[in-house]
């Protein structure tokens, strides 16, 4: 067979190209790569220097207003949160609540003006959505390769790979929720002489929040899926507790960490749901 | 004085806009034009002027190009061809920055849907335009506030626009338009959406209104009869067209052709002219809630001797009469269930006044306008018998 058909060395071409990139923009990458470890490292240092018991007690209280002065999400935030402390997983929290939290933040101040494009432009609409279906396509994990051929191991990587996983929805539902403006909203705003700035502020991003903030709410979990496995890229974490305990096979610490992460997940997704509903007239 | 002048303007949805414009030269019809090019004529060659102070209906079925017109002269939607002047200044060459200063002090528009944000409350709705020119927290306050209270909304000011009935509404969306002080008013269908007695209370503020205003306004309806009250003159439009321009009183006189004349017969024959259209307010109890002492007092401030009885859903039960009422009340009875009559002519809303006058002759009572067994309004003989005299008069030209 292999003389028949030898096999053609996608391999190497693409290993080559991408040596040429990285060779190309390296300088950029380290820059990048030390900057966002250093900022990072010093927003979980920051956090773990807090004692873990007011951060509980504070994210218990926000979460008894923010629910409508309501017990469960507050009960459940404070429990849940005890019991990753009582693990011994707090640092590991920490941790993974910084990686989440910077995926997120850049995933969405890139997103939101992509969607805006998107809406105003139907050429931009054409080219970015056959990129998003494909960026959605792909199982997560395959963003690990780009992530360490530009930026090695460790948390950058971890983020780089995170925010191209999560982008999509932010960028999807910004762009709806501007469409769905009824068009009689739009042709008011218009009609009384709005800039384009006047319309997107007063009236189409308002009108849309409820929207994009679904869409931020899929990103923020979507971020935490890519933070837990990009620990196999050397990202730091409750992740990478799970990982270690596979690779051992500790059932129990595996569940342990697994539990941790389920909790936490729930607990984000709450809050940016109930940040939604709060702000929707 | 001329204030609004349209030049031969046309405007082709799609492609192909020559090969479309071509076709309707040839008198090709709409729908074949629409197989051959793909292309759709929303306005062909219309060109009128409207006078300053003038208010000027443009009128036509469904899809004959109304509100694509009324769109062509603020330029929501771009002309394909012709021009429009307002104040001798070309609307259809200006540049973005000119077009939005004509825009914010010129002309604003009220809306079928009322076109109200629903994230803002009435005031910030009727700051709106005022806020985007740039004019300060305090002064658009001022002018906002001095327009809802022209509207008799000022107490509404911190609501939300889902708070308010239709006819509220409006009249925020009207009170928005105003506190522009806007030359121009461009109102597409702006009763339409709205309960026949409503709607027509709205039209007479409008005229009221207009008295006091002096605006210039371009005032879209689908319906002949508010055409006929409101407007100074009114342009017939279909398929894109302007049939004819002209006074009430001219259009239906001396209709300029066979559409026109199909389109106004209706008067002549005094068969336009429907339950809705003549009834009145209805004063009712609602016997799920009121008592006779209730209703006597109804009676007494309404100066009637008969109420319409309905339930909490304003489903029409019946009536009730004053000498019934007062036995009630004497018995200390707590509700008028005992004395609501069941007995009472109903017709449908769009039954035609014609058909309603043999009715009426034989029916003791008043008749009840009802639809899906809601009460709408009430016909009472002497209406009705002014309505078709006036109706007569106004119209007779065969
Ligand atoms: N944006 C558009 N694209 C394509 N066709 C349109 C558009 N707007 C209106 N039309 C067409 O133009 C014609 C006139 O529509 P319109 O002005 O809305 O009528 P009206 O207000 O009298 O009901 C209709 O045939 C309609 O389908
Ligand atoms: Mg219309």
């Amino acid at each position: 067979m292999n003389n028949l058909l030898p096999t053609i060395p996608v391999a190497s071409w693409v290993e080559s190209a991408m040596e040429w990139f990285t060779n190309q923009f390296s300088a950029f990458f380290t820059v990048i790569k030390d900057a966002g470890k250093f900022v990072m490292e010093h927003v979980t240092g920051w956090l773990i220097s807090v004692p873990a018991i007011v951060l509980i007690l504070l994210i218990t209280i926000i979460a008894f207003f923010i629910t409508g002065k309501k017990l469960g999400l507050a009960i459940f935030s404070f429990i849940g949160l005890l019991f990753i402390y009582n693990q011994g997983l707090w640092t590991q929290l920490m941790e993974t609540t910084t990686l989440v939290l910077f995926s997120s933040v850049i995933s969405i101040v890139i997103g939101i003006p992509i969607g805006i494009l998107m809406s105003k432009s139907p050429v931009a609409e054409n080219i970015i959505k056959p990129i998003l279906d494909f960026m959605q396509t792909m199982p997560g994990f395959v963003y690990l390769i780009p992530a360490v051929a530009f930026f090695g191991i460790g948390v950058v990587p971890g983020v780089f790979a995170s925010v191209i996983f999560a982008l999509p929805p932010t960028v999807r539902m910004t762009n709806l929720g501007i469409r769905q403006v009824p068009k009689e909203l739009v042709e008011a705003a218009d009609s009384y002489g709005s800039t384009a700035g006047q319309k997107l502020w007063k009236v189409e991003i308002p009108l849309a929040k409820s929207t994009i903030m679904a869409g931020i709410n899929q990103t923020v979990m979507l971020s935490l899926s890519m933070v837990v496995i990009a620990s196999m890229i050397g990202s730091p974490g409750l992740g990478r507790e799970v990982l270690t305990a596979l690779q051992r096979t500790q059932v129990g610490n595996g569940f342990v960490a697994g539990l941790g992460l389920v909790i936490f997940a729930i607990i984000i997704d709450r809050f940016t749901q109930s940040l939604n509903k709060k702000k929707t007239v | 004085m001329e204030k609004i002048k349209i030049e031969h303007v046309s405007k082709v949805f799609g492609k192909h806009i020559p090969q479309a414009l071509e076709l309707v030269k040839q008198q090709k019809s709409k729908t074949a034009i629409l197989k051959e090019t793909g292309a759709t004529v929303g306005v062909y060659d219309a060109s009128f002027t409207v006078n300053e102070g003038e208010i000027f209906v443009i009128m036509g079925l469904s899809g004959s190009g109304k509100s694509t017109l009324i769109r062509l002269l603020n330029r929501l939607i771009e002309p394909t061809d012709g021009n429009i002047y307002i104040d001798g200044q070309n609307i259809s060459t200006m540049g973005k920055e000119e077009l939005r200063t004509v825009r914010r002090n010129k002309m604003s528009m009220v809306f079928q849907n009322f076109g109200l944000f629903p994230h803002r409350t009435l005031l910030q709705n009727t700051e709106y335009g005022l806020e985007i020119r740039g004019i300060t927290k305090n002064e658009r306050q001022a002018k906002a506030e001095q327009a809802l209270a022209n509207a008799g909304l000022l107490a509404y000011k911190d609501q939300y626009p889902s708070q308010l009935s239709g006819g509220m509404q409006q009249r925020v969306g009207l009170a928005r338009a105003l506190a522009n002080d806007p030359e121009i008013l461009l109102m597409d269908e702006a009763f339409s959406a709205l309960d026949p007695l409503i709607r027509k209370e709205m039209q007479d503020e409008l005229l009221e209104l207009q008295r006091t205003l002096k605006k210039t306004i371009l005032f879209i309806t689908h319906d002949l009869n508010e055409a006929l009250r409101i407007g100074d003159r009114i342009a017939i439009m279909k398929d894109g067209s302007i049939m004819q321009i002209g006074t009430g009183e001219e259009i239906l006189s001396n209709p300029a052709n066979d559409y026109v004349r199909t389109f106004v017969e209706d008067v002549d024959r005094s068969k336009v002219l429907t339950a809705e259209n003549i009834m009145v307010r209805p004063i009712y109890v609602n016997v799920d809630l009121d008592g006779p002492t209730v209703a006597l007092k109804r009676m007494r401030e309404e100066t009637v001797s008969l109420l319409m009885a309905v339930d909490k859903n304003r489903h029409l039960k019946g009536y009730i009469t004053a000498d019934d009422a007062l036995d009630a009340a004497k018995k200390h009875e707590q509700t008028v269930h005992r004395i609501v009559q069941s007995e009472i002519v109903t017709v449908p809303p769009d039954m035609l006044l014609h058909d309603i006058l043999g009715l009426i002759y034989n029916s003791p009572t008043p008749i009840a306008v009802v639809k899906d067994e809601r009460l709408l309004g009430v016909l009472i003989r002497g209406v009705v018998i002014e309505a078709l005299s006036t109706n007569e008069e106004g119209f007779a030209h065969e």
